[in-house]
């Protein structure tokens, strides 16, 4: 016990600052109101779901609740279920054996719900593209608020994602491409 | 070499593997495949390809390891039957049940004839991986009730688990059959996150494919690219720089500890001691960052590539890693202390999740679960390919075979890592890293590459065809052979116990499902 004090001691506060919402990796127009945003703020809850990506992206947003990025520490926190969840982040390709399950995970989510596409191939489908066995990208299954590009993409970018989906857009801010345009396909 | 007396005559796959190479008929392909099992040898890999446009028919294809190294063989399959061996080694079942699926060719004496890697995607009479098989065609979704064994029995109930898990990890099913707590069965369902690789290589030149060998299981991206790279050399005639072997080595080693260093923590967290993953991650995230600093990127990706790496590494940088590595082998030693003396951590660990010995022989248990139960194997002292048959690689194992056993090999292994990692600091000759591969290209040729993963062996098939395109690309994980002992190590173990003994494995779906 003695050894395990003296190691959290000698650690420290390893936290680095968070950082902020980036306006570029929104995909649609902001679909909550404020008022909402501003409840989701401070105390976000967050279901992971892997629709078929290469576990590079888990990787990633494992490393999003080290020390070092202590997503924790900003009142966003992992839950075990949809339904306890205000956001739902998705790595893909969606795969079409994973179509159904992700259909339904974001089906038993309540509203207000937001999503957010993780990766090069939950963003386009990336390298994997579509075919018989992928669906591509997030938003050809659910609709898709923010998309945070990367192979993987850092936690920091991951972290500026979230942070983008539960602020406010500002006025006047340029419209987003919207979820239902199925410009990127195979990548 | 001498090559044990199967009666066939093996060529030598061209490269740096100790591999070989022959056509057999169906007398010789279950003579070979008996003789190998009988010498104590085992099967790593078993898939299947279609030649039919290059003339010939289906084949299907054994790699299997016996003492001298590794023999691929290669049956030309007449009609759509091909004798099974899944009587002589138990990992084959769920490989030829994929063969079924993806080829359309059947395994005579399947014990199993359910699908493995389709469910809905595709029809039973459909099968992707066949050369006229549009990659582009989607089929309607089909309904998908797979029958999984019912275990009856006065309070046997059922806990469905997945595919979406509760935890951040990747999608599969679990189905417990159980009777209070306690776990009477648990049966696997795979194949969620199959998304079409082997298919997606035949649209991509040999180049092209090393990107996508790199993201089969984003985890192991080093051991995969360097088995493609290998693969590719060889087929290709390439001589590869010395430096950059040795580097690779570095970067395979780094990978290795970077994924023991996560997993250590989360099997501290797994059994309640949650100062464990905040020392591990911080550790993991401090390795990250200089992978990222020197080699451009956090998990290596498109680090190796054919004919060599992407980038060098600098002599300030590689005094700036080894400086790292000492302290990570001062910080790993004193976690290991705290994690050895934590009476409450060892109860969750001891015995959980048993694996015997006798039993990880007989089902082919391998990779780091396997020598936490005493298979004694490990290819970077087996069969070491440059550099690591200049380093003398000790062997991890244990006895035990429990989740105990899994992170003593897991620690024994970042040290060993470690000090690779130190010895190619020093030793790495200088020179340049890469060299373009020889014009021309393989044709008609067959390529493989063989490497110790961090969670075993990754073996990777290429095919050429008569144009020097990709015909067939077969990357196989160590998960194939691990999965089925999953089920083995839970039985009589209670259910919240599952996650500790599966993150003890911690298996890959990606690199299983393709």
């Amino acid at each position: 016990m003695y050894q395990t004090i003296k190691l959290i001691a000698r650690s420290g506060i390893r936290t680095e600052a968070p950082p902020q919402a980036d306006e570029a990796l929104r995909t649609t127009a902001q679909r909550l109101k404020s008022e909402v945003l501003a409840t989701f703020d401070g105390a976000l809850a967050i279901r992971h779901v892997d629709a078929g990506s290469c576990n590079g992206c888990e990787l990633e947003i494992h490393a999003l609740t080290n020390p070092y990025y202590n997503l924790e520490g900003l009142g966003i926190h992992f839950v075990a279920s949809p339904r306890h969840a205000d956001m739902l982040l998705v790595t893909g390709p969606v795969s079409r054996h994973m179509q159904t399950a992700l259909r339904r995970t974001y089906d038993a989510t309540p509203e207000p719900k937001l999503v957010v596409a993780v990766g090069d191939c939950g963003c386009t489908g990336g390298i994997f593209g579509q075919s018989y066995a992928s669906c591509g990208r997030i938003a050809n299954v659910i609709p898709v608020d923010v998309a945070v590009p990367g192979c993987p993409p850092t936690p920091l970018a991951l972290m500026q994602g979230i942070v983008t989906a539960i602020s406010a857009r500002p006025e006047g801010a340029a419209r987003g491409r919207s979820s239902g345009d199925a410009s990127a396909g195979a990548g | 070499m001498r090559i044990e007396d199967f009666g066939i005559d093996l060529d030598p796959v061209p490269g740096p593997a100790a591999a070989w190479h022959a056509e057999v008929d169906d007398a010789g392909w279950r003579r070979v495949c008996e003789r190998a099992r009988d010498g104590g040898g085992r099967l790593l890999a078993l898939w299947a390809s279609d030649r039919r446009r290059d003339g010939a028919g289906f084949a299907v294809h054994a790699a299997l390891v016996v003492r001298s190294g590794l023999v691929c063989l290669t049956l030309p399959v007449q009609g759509h039957t091909y004798a099974g061996i899944a009587d002589l080694f138990p990992a084959a079942n769920r490989m030829q049940r994929a063969v079924a699926d993806l080829m359309g060719l059947r395994a005579a004496g399947q014990p199993d004839t359910r699908p493995w890697l389709r469910h809905g995607a595709w029809p039973p009479d459909r099968f992707p991986l066949r050369g006229d098989a549009d990659a582009a065609t989607v089929y309607a979704q089909a309904p998908d009730d797979y029958a999984f064994t019912l275990v009856e029995g006065d309070g046997v109930h059922e806990v469905p688990v997945g595919p979406v898990h509760a935890g951040t990890i990747e999608p599969g099913h679990f189905r417990f059959s159980i009777v209070g707590e306690r776990v009477l069965r648990l049966e696997e369902r795979l194949g969620y996150t199959h998304k079409g690789i082997e298919k997606r290589f035949e649209s991509m030149t040999l180049e092209q494919g090393a990107r996508l060998a790199g993201r089969i299981s984003g985890d192991s991206t080093v051991a995969c690219a360097w088995a493609y790279a290998m693969a590719v050399e060889g087929m290709s005639g390439a001589a590869v720089p010395e430096r950059a072997l040795w580097l690779r080595a570095l970067m395979l080693e780094r990978e290795r500890i970077a994924n023991h260093l996560g997993d250590l923590g989360a099997l501290g967290n797994d059994a309640g001691f949650a100062f464990g993953l905040a020392q591990f991650s911080s550790l993991k995230e401090q390795l990250l960052r200089s992978n990222a600093e020197l080699f451009g990127h956090r998990y290596l990706m498109d680090a190796v590539v054919p004919g060599g790496v992407a980038s060098n590494l600098e002599r300030a940088g590689a005094s700036r890693l080894f400086a790292a590595l000492e302290e990570l082998e001062a910080s790993v030693a004193r976690l290991r202390g705290i994690y050895d003396d934590h009476a409450g951590l060892q109860d969750r660990f001891m015995e959980a999740g048993r694996v015997a010995p006798e039993l990880a022989a007989r089902l082919g248990l391998i990779g780091l679960a396997g020598r936490a139960s005493g298979q004694a194997r490990d290819l970077r002292s087996d069969f070491p390919v440059p550099p690591y048959d200049r380093i003398g690689v000790r062997i991890a194992t244990r006895q035990g075979g429990d989740v105990a056993a899994r992170v003593a090999v897991r620690f024994d292994e970042v040290a060993e890592a470690i000090r690779i990692c130190r010895l190619v600091l020093e030793r790495m000759p200088d020179g340049p890293v890469s060299a373009p591969l020889p014009a021309g290209g393989p044709r008609n040729a067959f390529g493989a590459g063989w490497i110790e993963g961090w969670r075993g062996e990754i073996f990777l098939a290429i095919h050429a065809d008569a144009a020097g395109g990709i015909r067939r690309v077969h990357p196989h994980d160590p998960s194939w052979q691990n999965w089925p002992l999953v089920e083995h190590a839970i039985i009589g173990n209670i259910v919240p116990d599952f996650p500790l003994i599966n993150k003890s494995f911690n298996l890959s779906y990606s690199g299983h499902d393709l």
